[in-house]
């Protein structure tokens, strides 16, 4: 599984992943957004796990998540889902959910489950390093399922170097301070930021998050990471009107074409 | 200390810190100082003054005659409804507004629930002409009107939360969202022993002096230090933990706690966590919450804007596990009826939160040469909509 990562960030392309909340709009369209973010070039996807309590998010995705809990999303379904859209599509799924979640399914349960459904690794936002190191990561590690922690631009160089040597198979390299949600540019101050973590020579590879929302600011941050992250955007543009298809084609097509 | 927090903040199974790592720097930068800081002799000096001369403090321990007489035991009310802003919510803010200014912070947010630990931050930020920006869920600004005007009054900003059930819990979330979003200048000072360490101990400790002064008054009241039982309602158990700190490791000292039961533990109306709840995180504390199977924060209710909550601090979910305390689910009906009791029995009318814990009065059968002291946390002035609503049920 890992392979495919790797070839990824050894090809040298400026990747694009999409981050996506699961069962939004509707429940059972989670297997046709990852066969159209597929079709249309995206590299690796982000399956958001939709969660009552999302620290970490602004309006957009805290919405997207309402409505997917009420829309009946829970964790068996999700993994049913990508299992069946696994058949059809090979791109990494990177599962990203709050720890709460996975510690009420069970860990080994949950770990279990991620690998029968095809997923590659994981984010978990609120999943402390340590702990994860001292609890967690053993488990994990049999699983063969990466994990990605968050550097910010108020973390300290020590805390990063601990992030890349804990992170795999890519670094999260939050754009901002600030939760998720789509900003209207990239400013200088983040701009420097990007610039210093890129001299900083880390191991890992890294992609930058949160606030990516227009091809020019995609562009950007791929110019000092491996790539870039998009989601509330897509989430926006997914909630028009219109098919799946044609709103993923589209979307994907405004920042890449 | 056995019930003592450890070095990596934890109670127990409970406590640490499981945040995202945009907060990390912030709540770092707290946990490095607020010991050091709140040690230091000038600190506890501006702090002593303060609830000496602005707060009111000590707040009198009350021997309620008529009520030991009605439950045939001896029962003495902690006074903390006779606090400066009607609560202990202000002890609390007290401590944190002066580590803000020494951290050099200038914006401070908050959250609240029944608006109580709300105005005791616009209080401390008007004393100190500090920013006040306070997230209250829109359900809980409509029900707790007197204390939105309060706020408004005191210059600090009321922004509603109005994610999730519009509570507690969403103006919680609010509050963190806004501090991830501005990590240099601002100060969370958050309202209960909830959260991510070191807020858990930093809260009971600036509450401790509500059982360092019962210590004291009960000395002087009846020749001893420590009473047979300590009563406390826990939204997330800050006044609880305040009244208990002193006698934690005191196992003559038995610690009784109310919990908002809402509707009945039965129903889907309640917030008794301690009952209801499981082991999970929220608000970046591992502890007791109420949660679906899925792992999904379940909406809470209380009538009681204050306990409407659905987790407690991790402390109580240490001294519930170990079985150091023991809880009480009360119903909303059950603290209506304590709130009159209590108001045409001693002239006294308590918040809806303190009520909760009055009820255990009712619960259980205390010994009649026992010594039980009550922590009334709150005046009732806050929810007199509420109870003009029921006055009819409780014609005299
Ligand atoms: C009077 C009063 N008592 C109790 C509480 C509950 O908080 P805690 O459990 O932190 O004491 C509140 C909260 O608003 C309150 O206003």
């Amino acid at each position: 599984m890992q392979s495919k990562f790797e070839e990824l960030f050894h090809s040298g392309d400026k990747l694009l992943s999409i981050y996506m909340t699961a069962g939004f709009p509707n429940l059972n369209d989670t297997v046709p957004i990852l066969k159209a973010l597929e079709a249309n070039g995206v590299d690796f996807v982000e399956i958001g796990m939709p969660y009552s309590d999302p620290l970490a998010d602004g309006t957009t995705i805290q919405q997207s998540s309402q409505k997917a809990i009420s829309n009946g999303m829970n964790l068996n379904t999700l993994f049913a889902q990508i299992k069946e859209a696994r058949k059809e599509v090979s791109m990494p799924f990177v599962y990203m959910g709050y720890l709460n979640q996975l510690m009420q399914y069970g860990l080994e349960k949950f770990c279990k489950a991620c690998i029968d459904a095809g997923i590659d690794s994981l984010i978990i936002p609120d999943l402390p390093m340590d702990v994860y190191e001292e609890e967690h990561k053993a488990i994990f590690d049999d699983y063969n399922l990466g994990m990605s922690f968050l550097i910010s631009p108020q973390s300290g160089e020590a805390r990063i170097k601990e992030a890349d040597r804990l992170s795999h198979p890519f670094l999260y390299q939050v754009s901002s301070n600030a939760i998720t949600g789509a900003k209207s540019g990239i400013s200088k101050a983040q701009l420097d930021y990007f610039g210093r973590i890129e001299s900083m020579g880390l191991k890992k590879p890294k992609m930058i998050g949160f606030g990516i929302s227009s091809k020019e600011t995609f562009e950007q941050a791929c110019r000092r990471a491996n790539g870039a992250i998009i989601g509330s955007a897509f989430i926006k543009a997914i909630s028009q009107e219109g098919s799946i298809e044609s709103k993923v084609e589209e979307f994907i097509k405004s920042i890449r074409s | 200390m056995q019930y003592a927090v450890n070095e990596k903040g934890f109670y127990g199974d409970f406590g640490g810190a499981f945040i995202p790592e945009m907060l990390f720097p912030n709540v770092e930068e707290l946990r490095q100082k607020y010991l050091q800081i709140s040690s230091t002799k000038e600190f506890k000096k501006e702090f002593d003054d303060l609830l000496k001369h602005y707060v009111g403090r000590p707040t009198p321990l009350y021997f309620a005659k008529k009520l030991s007489e009605k439950y045939k035991t001896q029962i003495y009310l902690k006074r903390e409804d006779l606090n400066h802003t009607g609560a202990h919510k202000v002890n609390n803010t007290i401590g944190q507004i002066l580590l803000a200014e020494r951290m050099g912070k200038k914006r401070i947010i908050a959250e609240t629930g029944a608006g109580q630990h709300g105005v005791a931050t616009a209080t401390v930020c008007a004393l100190k002409g500090l920013q006040c920006i306070v997230y209250m869920g829109e359900v809980d600004i409509a029900r707790q009107a007197p204390n939105v005007a309060r706020m408004k009054m005191l210059g600090a900003e009321v922004r509603p939360a109005t994610s999730g059930s519009k509570t507690l819990k969403d103006a919680t979330n609010e509050a963190i969202r806004d501090w991830i979003g501005n990590p240099e200048d601002t100060f969370y000072i958050i309202g209960s022993v909830v959260g991510p360490h070191p807020y858990p101990d930093m809260v009971a400790r600036f509450q401790a002096v509500i059982s360092e002064e019962i210590k004291k008054q009960l000395q002087e009241q009846i020749g001893r230090d420590y009473p047979d039982y300590l009563l406390a309602c826990v939204g997330g158990g800050s006044n609880a933990a305040g009244t208990f700190y002193h006698y934690l490791d005191d196992q003559r000292v038995q610690l009784f706690m109310a919990e908002a039961a809402g509707h009945g533990i039965d129903t889907d109306k309640s917030a008794a966590t301690s009952v209801l709840g499981t082991e999970g995180i929220i608000h970046g504390s591992r502890t007791l919450l109420m949660q679906t199977e899925d792992g999904q924060i379940v909406e809470p209710h209380s009538i009681s804007a204050g306990l409407d909550y659905p987790g407690i601090g991790p402390l109580h979910a240490h001294l519930i596990k170990t079985g150091r305390a023991r809880s009480f689910p009360v119903t909303d009906r059950e603290s209506l009826d304590a709130s009159f009791m209590l108001s045409r029995t001693e002239g006294i009318i308590p918040a809806l939160e303190s009520a909760h814990a009055l009820t255990i009065l009712e619960k259980y059968d205390f010994g009649k040469e026992d010594i039980v002291v009550l922590n009334l946390s709150g005046r009732g002035d806050k929810d007199l909509d509420t109870f003009m609503k029921y006055m009819d049920d409780y014609a005299k």
